[in-house]
């Protein structure tokens, strides 16, 4: 019952979850509707230090420095964020450093802003241009399996991965109240 | 006005296990022109994102001074960085612009703080524990205390000459001076 009542409550816990496992002591993220639960858990926990950005390609560098320090980043960012990032992303890829991103999707399914199209159309293919594994997340019970897996790839194997949290995953933002 | 090869010699004299992380250009090759250390991460590119670096290791670090020595360009590109550090305030963590007032790298075109932005007033602004100008030889003592023993954050800016100087290449090579630089902070911290 209360399932169903609160379904989009699950799926960023799951998240959280995977991080404890796997051990992420830094998140940057910018303010974001779709991962505001997940930021919430992230600033709970004594043992995670979130930084709030400007811009999302400070998390870039910062989850560089947290590498350098020894400790595990993830960064939860908007798909229009990706765009902000691509020249930092030069950083990871030059130095093999493991990066683990959190996009939550904008500009496809159900989008009234023609303004996020541009540029959710094409994270993906950004992404994969500045040489991340991508994966997508369409359904809440996939997101545990997805991102665990993601964060093994990463972690375990110095690798960029990226997972999209797709716009149907989220829901449909409510822009009329 | 600073000679720049001076001020951060007499700067990381007596270094110890200090962390640095040098922005791309001639901060990196003033820090390279220093002696190789595996402590340095040199930047070669990755422009804007030195201080956010520096907040990641001081973060993972906490017990370790980190020094990002940066140029006055690559300062301005990451301008928000201030912000973003002077959120979180880690004590660690000490910002050193080599301000010249022009991008070096590109032929020496004016940058902003030519203008009169001041990189001081920002840090103020952006919750800084500190944050001075410095253009005279006779003051580099005092920076050096704040790098190893002052409260962070921290932001000095240097003013120095637009003398040309020799350009020291230090390695390259990302993946290497990220290996060797992990293996040093690990050694010592065993």
């Amino acid at each position: 019952m209360s399932n169903r009542t609160k379904p989009a409550l699950q799926w960023p816990d799951a998240i959280y979850t995977q991080f404890r496992r796997v051990g992420i002591r830094q998140v940057g993220y910018v303010p974001d509707a779709g991962h505001s639960r997940l930021i919430e858990l992230c600033v709970k926990d004594p043992n995670i230090h979130d930084v709030v950005l400007t811009t999302e390609e400070e998390g870039v560098a910062l989850a560089a420095g947290a590498v350098l320090g020894g400790h595990r980043a993830a960064l939860l960012i908007q798909s229009s964020g990706v765009g902000n990032c691509i020249n930092m992303f030069s950083l990871l890829k030059n130095c093999g450093f493991p990066c683990l991103v959190l996009v939550t999707m904008r500009g496809e399914f159900a989008e009234f802003n023609p303004w996020q199209v541009a540029m959710g159309s094409i994270t993906e293919a950004s992404l994969k241009l500045c040489g991340f594994l991508t994966y997508r997340v369409e359904a809440p019970d996939d997101v545990d399996e997805i991102v665990g897996g993601g964060c093994d790839m990463a972690f375990n194997g110095d690798l960029l991965v990226a997972i999209l949290l797709s716009q149907r995953l989220i829901g449909r933002k409510i822009w009329n109240k | 006005m600073l000679d720049r090869r001076e001020f951060v010699r007499e700067l990381l004299v007596d270094r110890n296990d200090l962390v640095v992380v040098s922005g791309l250009g001639s901060p990196t090759y003033d820090v390279a022109a220093c002696g190789d250390h595996p402590l340095n991460f040199y930047l070669w590119g990755a422009m804007g994102g030195a201080a956010m670096i520096g907040l990641g290791l001081a973060l993972a670090q906490p017990a370790r001074r980190v020094l990002v020595l940066t140029g006055d360009g690559e300062a301005l590109m990451g301008l928000g960085s201030i912000a973003t550090i002077g959120v979180k305030r880690p004590g660690n963590l000490v910002i050193v612009v080599l301000d010249n007032q022009h991008y070096g790298e590109t032929g020496m075109q004016p940058s902003h703080t030519r203008a009169g932005i001041d990189l001081v007033a920002v840090a103020r602004a952006c919750r800084f524990s500190d944050a001075l100008y410095v253009s005279e030889i006779g003051a580099v003592g005092r920076v050096r205390d704040l790098v190893h023993n002052g409260r962070g954050p921290i932001l000095v800016q240097a003013r120095i000459s637009n003398k040309p100087a020799p350009r020291v290449l230090p390695i390259r090579d990302g993946h290497a001076i990220k290996l060797r630089f992990m293996e040093a902070l690990s050694a010592n911290l065993a």
